[in-house]
């Protein structure tokens, strides 16, 4: 990893953001930025704090303290002209099942005021390789075809940043890799930035280009998910993964040098 | 059968009321609702049983068509809120770029659809079956239909925003919010037939100089102006009123990050 520092535009950023529950702290003065171009991984097990930060990063949920920004802008005071330019997708939520596929990206279309939307939801349609699904009940999709879908609607915007809260969970590996590769190729094309979680160490892998580790609420450590493996007394992301999550921690003892 | 078997499901059933207060709320509250309306409407016909009473009595019919304007606006604003709850499409439409006021607006107008399809039904199947026609009403139909409408929508953020604190527990007040009102505001008997201490509290609502000004269009070919005056009136403090109670909730169940929990359930 290159110690230069990151000259690309800074599209996200949180500053010592705190949110607490009940006198519990689940987020303890946390603080990233995000680059025009980058995917950056959120992990930690659950409870780390990944979905409240991520919460937070599009308004949903208010900081206790901290400030957030997007594009240069103050998100709570920008947060329409931020949204304009951001998308979202969660394994979580759903497009309402009772519509056709087309008439739900229709209407998100509408309210992103995407210019000839038919078309453009055709080319996604395309992209994901779903065209089959455009006139068929949302609510009949499989979990692999809806994650698609919901992807079609997080790319309508053309966004320029982009929060995806575990994108594959609940997919079979071969529909995974599928999203994942589109998702990469996106990215790569339009040069977006995306906030991105998983419990789905593959999924970091191969789509983040630096991670950041949660774990209650604070930042145990952050770079690219081969340095963080090298830092690490682990052998691979999955075992770092695990090791925060039970200890906390990233090493037990430093890493015995092979050459020694 | 097993009685293990069935005491273990009521069991769960029992659990389940213990667990949300609304339901007995319910329990409750729907049968008084019907004791309240119907006693109300039995005094009332006591007070007014001669002769000229017996073609009047066709006001029931427009009463119903009234009431609906009013129950349908609510539900316009209430379940459009909620279908997006069921389909847990909530926080894709939170996350998209959509001002309160936005969301708000739409769905006064799905209020407003629902109104118009009700209303064309309601008016047909009463003037072919019962001989009563709306428009005999003439253009008073028109400040009475708005005053309502709105009162619906005022009504309709009101109880969103209750279900927005309280969560899926509080869903049925979709329902119940607009039948809460209904025994006070004379929709089907005039309010000096109501028991005098409930009397002043129904002038406190905009629906009751609409419901009085029907019967009084009906009776005698006009209304007093001040009943109307006195609805538009009500209508701006509640609709002020709950515009700001829906937006301190959101902005609380923000605040303590309760809307992505209710979002997701």
């Amino acid at each position: 990893m290159s110690d230069a520092p990151d000259t690309r535009e800074v599209i996200l950023e949180a500053r010592e953001l705190t949110r607490e529950f009940d006198g519990v702290k689940a987020l303890d003065r946390f603080s990233f930025t995000l680059h025009r171009g980058e995917v950056l991984g959120l992990l930690g097990a659950n409870g780390a704090g990944k979905t409240t930060a991520m919460n937070c990063l599009l308004g949903l949920t208010l900081p206790t303290s901290g400030d957030l920004f997007a594009f240069g802008l103050p998100l709570q005071a920008n947060r329409i002209k931020i949204l304009r330019r951001s998308n979202f997708s969660s394994a979580y939520t759903a497009l309402p099942g009772n519509l056709l596929v087309w008439q739900n990206l229709l209407v998100f279309a509408r309210i992103y005021g995407v210019p000839n939307p038919k078309k453009k939801i055709a080319e996604l349609l395309e992209l994901l390789e779903i065209p089959h699904l455009n006139k068929r009940v949302t609510g009949q999709l499989s979990a692999g075809e809806s994650t698609r879908v919901n992807l079609c609607k997080a790319f309508l915007n053309d966004p320029e940043l982009l929060m995806l809260d575990e994108p594959t969970a609940s997919l079979d590996p071969d529909i995974a890799d599928k999203v994942r590769k589109v998702v990469r190729k996106v990215q790569r094309e339009r040069n977006i930035g995306i906030l991105y979680t998983s419990h789905n160490m593959r999924d970091i892998e191969e789509v983040c280009d630096r991670v950041i580790f949660l774990h209650k609420g604070k930042i145990v450590c952050e770079g690219t998910p081969a340095d963080i493996v090298a830092q690490s007394s682990s052998d691979n992301l999955e075992d770092v993964f695990i090791k925060i999550a039970r200890d906390g921690e990233i090493l037990d003892e430093p890493k015995k040098d092979p050459a020694s | 059968m097993s009685i293990r078997i069935i005491s273990a499901l009521v069991l769960r059933y029992l659990f389940l009321y213990t667990r949300t207060p609304m339901r007995l709320v319910e329990l409750v509250f729907w049968p008084l609702v019907d004791l309240v309306v119907w006693g109300n409407v039995t005094v009332f016909i006591q007070k007014n049983s001669d002769a000229e009473f017996g073609g009047f009595i066709l006001f029931f019919l427009g009463a119903m068509i009234l009431w609906d304007v009013l129950f349908r606006a609510q539900q316009g604003v209430a379940i459009s809120f909620l279908e997006d709850v069921w389909t847990r499409n909530l926080l894709n439409v939170f996350v998209a770029p959509v001002r309160t006021v936005e969301y708000l607006s739409a769905t006064f107008f799905v209020g407003f659809l629902r109104i118009l399809v009700t209303c064309v039904v309601m008016g047909l199947v009463s003037w072919i079956g019962y001989s009563f026609n709306i428009f005999q009403l003439h253009w008073w139909l028109v400040p009475f239909f708005l005053n309502l409408m709105v009162f619906g929508w005022s009504l309709g953020m009101i109880s969103t925003a209750l279900i927005l604190r309280w969560g899926q527990a509080a869903e049925s007040l979709a329902w119940a919010v607009p039948f809460f009102i209904q025994p006070v505001v004379a929709v089907f008997y005039r309010v000096e037939d109501m028991p005098a201490w409930s009397q002043p509290f129904a002038w406190l609502f905009p629906a009751t100089p609409i419901f009085e000004g029907m019967r009084e269009v009906m009776k005698t070919g006009t209304m007093n102006w001040n009943h109307l005056w006195l609805a538009a009136g009500l209508n701006v403090i509640y609709l002020t009123i709950a515009g700001w109670l829906f937006v301190w909730v959101l902005n609380m169940t923000r605040k303590r990050g309760l809307l992505t929990k209710f979002a997701t359930q």
